[in-house]
């Protein structure tokens, strides 16, 4: 693998890794601490917002975030035939 | 057919499922029994690594902390989820190409140097025997409810079963017992919360059902707040921890699982990068199952539990209330004699004590669902905690045999040798473990948040600057190291345990408590390896290309011994 390739992979890695830890941080730090109080006030069924992202909602997004981070790998590592 | 039977008979049959497993699945090789061979597949690797996170107090312990601390306790549901994220994106898949059995092989190599390995094997030592007493306790608690077998009995019972699969197997035979034992704690977590979830709201899925309505109409969320509101406790869905302390402790958690060396070596076992990527989703999924269910079984079983015993008759109690009675965790004090149970917030009017460890094992009764259900509870927390106590022994064993004996004291060492070495050290850690069962010492409680602290303020910093800087040396890391761990102990031991002054908890630090200090000392530990690293030479240049080797994927090895 030449040296420039070396530098453009790891270059999309830490992108995808940028993005995908905001959003980590958004749905917990900030959706279940930070303003929980706010989305307490909004409503779905039973559930105050705030309260079901500290306790259900952020768990789901973790899960999601590490599967598409599965696929978007996988499809970088075929672009640079590095599968092994 | 009685409890007692029903929970023997399961006891039993899940017993034997894991000796059975442990026979077929012996490690013939130190390859087999550091990393399995590092053939698993990512789904199964996905199973036995939920397994081997979902201790003891996952299973029985968390759902009952959230139960009496509501908001509160969210800090452990995003704090033991979200420590996976960072495991997928920053660690497994590096640690991964990097192909060695242990966590300190990763610092010792990456790091050149022996005194790195030493601080690595040390902190990787603490922290495994902090976590594994508080398992071998969970299987003695189990015992000594539901077979009334003494406790100390229950804690070699387990111990005999652990030390069958763990020595025997080693990481090959944990692996496989993991992957049961993943489906028989679940199993045993989700059919009484379907059970109650349906008896209460009408819905069979308890994610859904706790956000329902109860048979008046009135969400049951709001009822329970109502009720705390009335019983003088801070609102379930509110909580009265401080923000700031609340973003500490859950980044301390989430951090300090992605930097426990038994969650770590785990992804060892698969045979390439993106599987070690692709098991950490399946993990956190299957752990998700259990993690998003526990607050629905905290709403029901506060709600089941005040509702059944506050300010009704003592003599018209069920008779779980009298068999919680005798095992301690539950006590009644009539304060003022009416012959009723007054559970109130104020401690001076209080007159009923439960121990936050009996909301899962005693809901079942609570709820009067059938025997087999409650049984299948015991089979469950029993495989929750001998999965974890497994995973950990084996930690402790390959830094014994490994990463002291192979690494430093006596390189020279056959294949034989060092295999024989790993097995008994894990006879040792299984005796020492179960002596901590027997006679715990009063830290275990204070030493689990201990735990995930030190590997926050160790580990994680070492780890994570190891892979993402090509110039981070040695001379850095190891300051990080020690200034991290340091400070933790620091904090900790003052107020925790009363040394240096000790301190209340007004004089916490920007109100931030013991358990949320471990980000602190993480950020301490960055802080001091990055500077120092600029004073310092920079890595040899063989360092510094197996920084670029681990960051591609392809052309990984083995998991390799030299």
């Amino acid at each position: 693998m030449k040296k420039s390739d070396q530098k453009k992979y790891w270059k999309t890695n830490l992108k995808y890794v940028a993005i995908l830890l905001s959003i980590w941080f958004v749905v917990s730090y900030g959706f279940g601490i930070v303003f929980v109080d706010e989305l307490n006030s909004i409503r779905i069924g039973g559930f105050k917002l705030g309260f079901w992202f500290a306790q259900q909602g952020s768990i789901y997004v973790f899960t999601i975030l590490i599967f598409v981070y599965v696929r978007l790998m996988n499809k970088l590592d075929a672009k640079y035939n590095l599968e092994s | 057919m009685d409890l007692q039977i029903w929970t023997w008979v399961l006891v039993g049959i899940t017993f034997s499922l894991y000796i059975g497993i442990a026979i077929w699945s012996r490690a013939g090789s130190t390859k087999e029994f550091y990393v399995a061979g590092g053939g698993v597949s990512p789904l199964a690797n996905g199973l036995a690594t939920a397994a081997d996170w979902m201790s003891a107090a996952s299973f029985i312990s968390m759902a009952g902390i959230i139960s009496f601390n509501g908001y509160d306790g969210s800090v452990y549901l995003m704090g033991w989820t979200g420590g996976y994220v960072l495991l997928a994106l920053l660690l497994a898949p590096y640690l991964r190409k990097f192909g060695k059995f242990t966590v300190p092989d990763f610092i010792g190599d990456r790091y050149y140097s022996n005194v790195a390995r030493s601080v690595a094997v040390f902190c990787a030592l603490i922290v495994s025997f902090t976590y594994v007493a508080g398992q071998m306790r969970g299987v003695g608690l189990v015992f000594s409810r539901f077979l009334e077998v003494n406790i100390n009995t229950g804690v070699i019972i387990g111990m005999v079963i652990v030390l069958f699969y763990a020595v025997l197997g080693g990481m090959k035979g944990i692996t496989y017992t993991q992957v049961a034992q993943y489906c028989v704690l679940i199993f045993a977590f989700m059919v009484p919360a379907i059970f109650i979830s349906i008896q209460m709201t009408g819905n069979p899925i308890p994610q859904i059902g706790f956000g329902g309505q109860d048979a008046n109409g009135v969400y049951l969320l709001d009822k329970l707040d109502g009720l705390h509101r009335d019983l003088g406790f801070a609102e379930y869905t509110s909580g009265s921890k401080s923000k700031l302390d609340v973003f500490f402790i859950t980044a301390a958690l989430m951090v300090g699982t992605a930097g426990l060396p038994h969650v770590i070596v785990r992804f060892f076992t698969v045979k390439k990068v993106s599987d070690a990527r692709k098991s950490a989703g399946w993990a956190l999924l299957f752990i998700m199952i259990l993690y998003t269910t526990a607050p629905a079984i905290a709403v029901f079983s506060r709600t089941n539990m005040i509702e059944t015993v506050n300010n009704k008759e003592y003599k018209n109690m069920p008779s779980w209330f009298s068999t919680w009675e005798e095992t301690g965790l539950l006590s009644f004090n009539d304060i003022n004699n009416d012959g009723k149970i007054q559970y109130l917030a104020d401690p001076s009017k209080n007159e009923l004590i439960v121990d936050k460890d009996i909301m899962v094992l005693a809901n079942p009764e609570i709820a009067g669902l059938p025997n087999w259900v409650i049984a299948l509870v015991a089979a469950g927390g029993l495989a929750a905690a001998l999965s974890t106590a497994a995973g950990l022994l084996l930690v402790i064993s390959a830094s014994v045999s490994h990463d002291l004996i192979k690494k430093m004291i006596k390189p020279d060492i056959s294949e034989k040798g060092e295999l024989v070495a790993a097995r008994l050290s894990a006879v040792v850690a299984v005796c020492v473990a179960g002596y901590f069962g027997i006679n715990p010492p009063d830290f275990v409680a204070a030493t689990v948040a201990l735990a995930f602290g030190l590997a926050a303020a160790s580990f994680f910093p070492a780890i994570i600057l190891g892979i993402f800087t090509k110039k981070m040396n040695k001379e850095g890391a190891i300051s990080g190291m020690v200034v991290g761990v340091l400070a933790m102990l620091f904090y900790m031991l003052k107020f925790k345990f009363n040394w240096f002054g000790g301190g209340t908890k007004e004089d916490w630090w920007l109100g931030i408590s013991p358990e949320g200090f471990g980000t602190v000392a993480m950020i301490i530990n960055f802080i001091v390896s990055i500077i120092i690293s600029k004073f310092t030479p920079d890595p040899p240049l063989e360092v510094q290309e197996i920084v670029t080797n681990i960051r591609i994927p392809s052309g990984v090895g083995e998991a390799t011994h030299s």
